[in-house]
């Protein structure tokens, strides 16, 4: 399996603009002002799911472009959707075992 | 890629206490809800705002060290720092704050209360602590990165250490991002 090193990226340099950087940057602090704004707002059970949608669409742009995710190996991409979904099951599997206890 | 896997073991890590989180919020949903207020919105929020800045000036070092911008590169790792200062003093004055009125692990004032609130400062303490060690450590992490910037040993032709310490830098913002709404936004 093809590991990269240190000294020999085995992928091309990608360098991200400053002005890319700022784009995603605003679009975290519009997405804050969202989440905080909407926390105002009586949503009853959508409170929580609201909350974590908005910060789930925030740690993608993190993870994306910050990250340079979008740039990595496909390997990358693979072990983190390997890794979320196994946290994913363990929450929901809890879940279950707590409603049927 | 070391990197990569070590954050996955941060995230079993934090994903275990926001396990422990979702369950305890399920059952004492308005305990926790009755908590949360007093915790300060703004200096949450300003908080938030602090490591999403300080994410952006690291990645832009990156940026900068790749074009040769040396003297650029440090500053924005500088200014990585300093924000990240900034938000461990919030913290120290907000935790201050609340050992101040008496809610702190094990205090008096607290196990009056009921044991959803309880359980609530708990998670808060330990979550939100484990966090500021993990932006001391960044801290730490990314001055050796200065070090290594004005020494020339990381530079455009190697820049893979600035990378990695700016990957750690990033999983701390993530985990904030998650821990904001989740402690300080439930009114």
């Amino acid at each position: 399996m093809a590991v990269n090193t240190e000294d020999h990226p085995a992928h091309p340099q990608h360098t991200v603009s400053y002005a890319s950087y700022l784009l995603i940057w605003l679009g975290l602090i519009a997405l804050t002002a969202m989440t905080v704004a909407a926390a105002g707002i009586d949503l009853g059970r959508w409170v929580i799911i609201t909350a974590l949608g908005i910060a789930s669409i925030k740690t993608v742009l993190v993870l994306a472009v910050f990250m340079h995710l979008k740039f990595e190996d496909r390997v990358f991409r693979v072990f983190l959707a390997v890794a979320l979904v196994t946290l994913a099951i363990f929450i929901i599997l809890t879940f279950f075992d707590y409603a049927f206890h | 890629m070391g990197m990569w896997l070590f954050l996955f073991t941060e995230l079993i890590l934090f994903g275990g206490m926001f396990l422990a989180y979702a369950v305890y919020r399920f059952k004492y949903p308005g305990e926790f809800q009755l908590a949360a207020t007093e915790l300060d919105t703004f200096v949450g929020t300003l908080n938030t705002i602090i490591l999403l800045t300080s994410s952006l000036t690291v990645a832009m070092s990156i940026t900068a060290l790749q074009e040769g911008r040396k003297a650029l590169s440090m500053l924005l790792v500088t200014l990585t720092i300093l924000l990240a200062f900034g938000f461990l003093v919030n913290k120290y004055f907000e935790w201050g704050h609340k050992f101040a009125v008496g809610i702190y692990p094990r205090s008096p004032e607290l196990l009056a209360r009921t044991s959803g609130e309880v359980l609530y400062f708990g998670l808060y303490y330990v979550m939100t602590g484990l966090h500021a060690l993990h932006v001391i450590i960044g801290v730490a992490v990314l001055t050796f990165n200065l070090v290594f910037i004005a020494r020339g040993s990381v530079h455009a032709g190697a820049f893979v250490k600035l990378e990695t310490g700016a990957l750690y830098w990033h999983l701390v913002d993530v985990i904030w991002i998650f821990l904001f709404p989740l402690f300080y936004l439930i009114h």
